[in-house]
């Protein structure tokens, strides 16, 4: 069993939703990446999603497109994305998904990169630009280095997309919430339920609720019809925001974050 | 040329291994009603009625085609010949675009229009269609752009598009196309995105070249009926590449040489250039596979070009597959070369082409004197230079 099914398997027994944080590799450094990575995970996340940081984001609003600026100012490349990995692997068994735009990918190459990145311990991927459509080339790459795909549903994706989206995917799925880019909202969209009830009936997979999550409100509410809430750009502001007061503070008050959200995913 | 060129796309959008839909799944439902509606728009005698109505009372087509008699004979070589969409109404070939495009959304039933712009000219291009058919407009423009292209921007706000000056990334045309994307991702339901050249997800490249392809059917019809013969050369400039696409489309399967001339900017060794198909290599930006400039990790890399319509890191995906098969050819032309074609153009010829176009003219310049005298050249001269006075009269430090 794949680390992610692992995790939700576990989360089904005691009854709480996943908890799915995003970061950016290499913002405001790789080295704080790699301490934040282990005090997400102790703060209570459930898998940790890492941004590989790409020139060009354009599924991000202007929070990670900031974030991604900040990480590619500092030099970051895949390369080094990887590494990190590979190095926050030793310390810690929480899962972790690269989450990255389809050309860095290509650009090293489908085969070396499913493989490097399968021998530093990352457990899957999610291309927010590759639709199942374009995944031919990937997907039996990933499959044989034992990487789980993550593709994304939208509110505005057809049933037999759906049904799709449901056969390519392995680990969880990623439910968009709504039409848009990435970034912190005050409320949640109404329809996510009868998107996430249709799709219930095409797979068992794990569903996961994303974009505009940002409050522990939020997290609850998405929690009582999914399987787990995406938290990036809330968090990825945090950060920047307390990045100026030092290692320690930054840590501190991302961990004290993250606790409250995974609280929040507790049903009972 | 070999009888397996591929003239459309496969079902899934690509030309060999180039095009495609790379982008979030939120917008794929709505490339697959963009595709099944322009299908059925093909089809339809009204929608082809309509779209020549306008074409010819509205953007005044077909626009004619000049013997540059003045500059051939001076270069002593091929006699060259100018298809003018300079002529055609705002000054550019990308009304016949957007036209079509305006059309599509008004069987869509999509009220409101957004649109990209680099030079400002498909900002104007949309802006008119949707003053002229009633739409809401706004159009994403790129910081530096809005400053170099203030004339155009005047232009668009006149017309009653709304203009919004994109502060991201490299604050140019790979930036506005960005944002307008993430605004159609948000908007999709209500909106239609009138992209404008031959780039972006299947089945934009297709449908913005066969709207633009009637510039090399009139083309091909004005030559056979001046000279008796075809074109040897086709030139056309390229930086997503729509006026090359629409004037080499129906040649393709004709003897005929087609060039395509990218911006070389400083120079391709200063690295500030925008000289995709000559020195970057495949990658994946703005939803389909093509030539990219970008570093080895793929990161896509600054470009400049003294045209702002040029100075795009990507370019379409047929223009690609074209380069690949060997069925066209692609050169360079420097902002100094382009400014002295421009120069060139406006004395000998009477004509003010487009900084964009003037790197077409440079490239005929450059090879004109070698060819016979019976050898014909017909460049796209895709966009008159008005806009341009003010860049051109700064770097040639006024005209004295």
């Amino acid at each position: 069993m794949s680390r992610i099914a692992e995790r939700f398997a576990c989360l089904q027994t005691v009854g709480e939703g996943a908890l799915v944080v995003f970061i950016t590799a290499g913002d405001p450094s790789l080295k704080m990446t790699e301490q934040l990575i282990p005090t997400l995970a102790e703060a209570g996340a459930d898998i940790i999603e890492v941004g590989i940081p790409f020139s060009d984001p354009l599924a991000d609003g202007p929070t990670i497109q900031a974030s991604t600026f900040r990480a590619l100012q500092q030099g970051v490349t895949p390369v080094h994305v990887l590494e990190t990995v590979a190095r926050v692997r030793a310390q810690t068994d929480v899962p972790i998904v690269l989450m990255t735009y389809f050309n860095p990918v290509w650009q090293i190459g489908i085969e070396r990169f499913a493989e490097q990145a399968a021998s530093a311990g990352v457990d899957g991927v999610i291309m927010t630009d590759m639709p199942p459509d374009e995944a031919g080339e990937w997907h039996p790459v990933a499959r044989r280095h034992g990487l789980d795909t993550i593709f994304l549903i939208a509110p505005t994706s057809t049933p037999e997309r759906m049904r799709r989206v449901a056969q390519m995917s392995s680990g969880f799925v990623y439910c968009v919430s709504r039409t848009g880019v990435t970034g912190a909202r005050d409320d949640l969209p109404e329809e996510v339920p009868y998107t996430l009830q249709a799709m219930r009936t095409l797979t068992d997979l794990p569903l996961c609720v994303g974009f505009g999550i940002s409050r522990p409100e939020h997290v609850r509410a998405v929690c009582r019809v999914a399987d787990g809430a995406v938290v990036g750009s809330a968090v990825v502001s945090l950060i920047a925001q307390e990045a100026e007061r030092g290692e320690h503070a930054l840590l501190e008050s991302v961990g004290r974050f993250v606790q409250e959200l995974k609280q929040a995913t507790r049903r009972t | 040329m070999s009888g397996g060129l591929q003239t459309a796309p496969d079902t899934r959008g690509h030309f060999g291994i180039f095009g495609g839909r790379f982008v979030p799944e939120t917008l794929i439902p709505a490339l697959d009603e963009l595709e099944q509606e322009y299908r059925k728009a093909q089809q339809d005698p009204e929608f082809q009625r309509e779209f020549g109505y306008y074409l010819r009372h509205y953007v005044g087509r077909p626009t004619p085609i000049t013997y540059a008699e003045r500059l051939s004979e001076h270069l002593g070589g091929a006699r060259i010949y100018l298809k003018r969409e300079d002529l055609c109404h705002t000054g550019a070939h990308k009304i016949n675009n957007t036209l079509g495009q305006i059309l599509l959304a008004k069987r869509m039933g999509k009220r409101r229009i957004i649109a990209e712009t680099g030079a400002g000219q498909h900002g104007v291009a949309t802006a008119t269609v949707c003053a002229r058919f009633g739409f809401e407009c706004e159009v994403y423009m790129g910081e530096e752009d809005v400053h170099r292209q203030a004339l155009n921007v005047f232009r668009m706000r006149l017309l009653g598009a709304k203009v919004i000056p994109v502060t991201s990334g490299t604050r140019t045309l790979k930036d506005a196309t960005s944002e307008a994307i993430r605004d159609w991702v948000t908007n999709v339901r209500t909106t239609h995105y009138i992209i404008g050249s031959v780039v972006g997800p299947h089945p934009y490249p297709t449908i913005v070249r066969d709207f633009q392809s009637v510039i090399g059917q009139e083309s091909r019809q004005q030559m056979l009926e001046m000279t008796g013969k075809l074109p040897d050369v086709v030139l056309a400039c390229v930086g997503g590449g729509s006026n090359a696409m629409g004037i080499f489309y129906p040649f393709l399967n004709d003897p005929v040489r087609l060039i395509g001339v990218e911006a070389a900017g400083r120079g391709l060794d200063t690295g500030e250039h925008a000289a995709t198909l000559a020195t970057g290599r495949p990658g994946v930006l703005h939803g389909a596979a093509s030539y990219l400039l970008q570093d080895e990790y793929g990161q896509v890399m600054p470009t400049h070009s003294i045209s702002a319509g040029l100075d795009y890191p990507g370019v379409g995906p047929e223009h690609s597959y074209l380069k690949e098969t060997g069925r066209a050819e692609y050169v360079t032309a420097t902002d100094e070369e382009a400014l002295e074609a421009l120069q060139m153009l406006a004395r000998m010829e009477g004509i003010i082409p487009a900084l964009e176009t003037a790197h077409a003219v440079a490239h005929a310049i450059k090879i004109a004197p070698d060819l016979p005298k019976d050898t014909t050249i017909l460049i796209n001269l895709s966009g008159r230079g008005d806009k341009d006075v003010d860049i051109v009269s700064r770097a040639l430090g006024g005209l004295g």
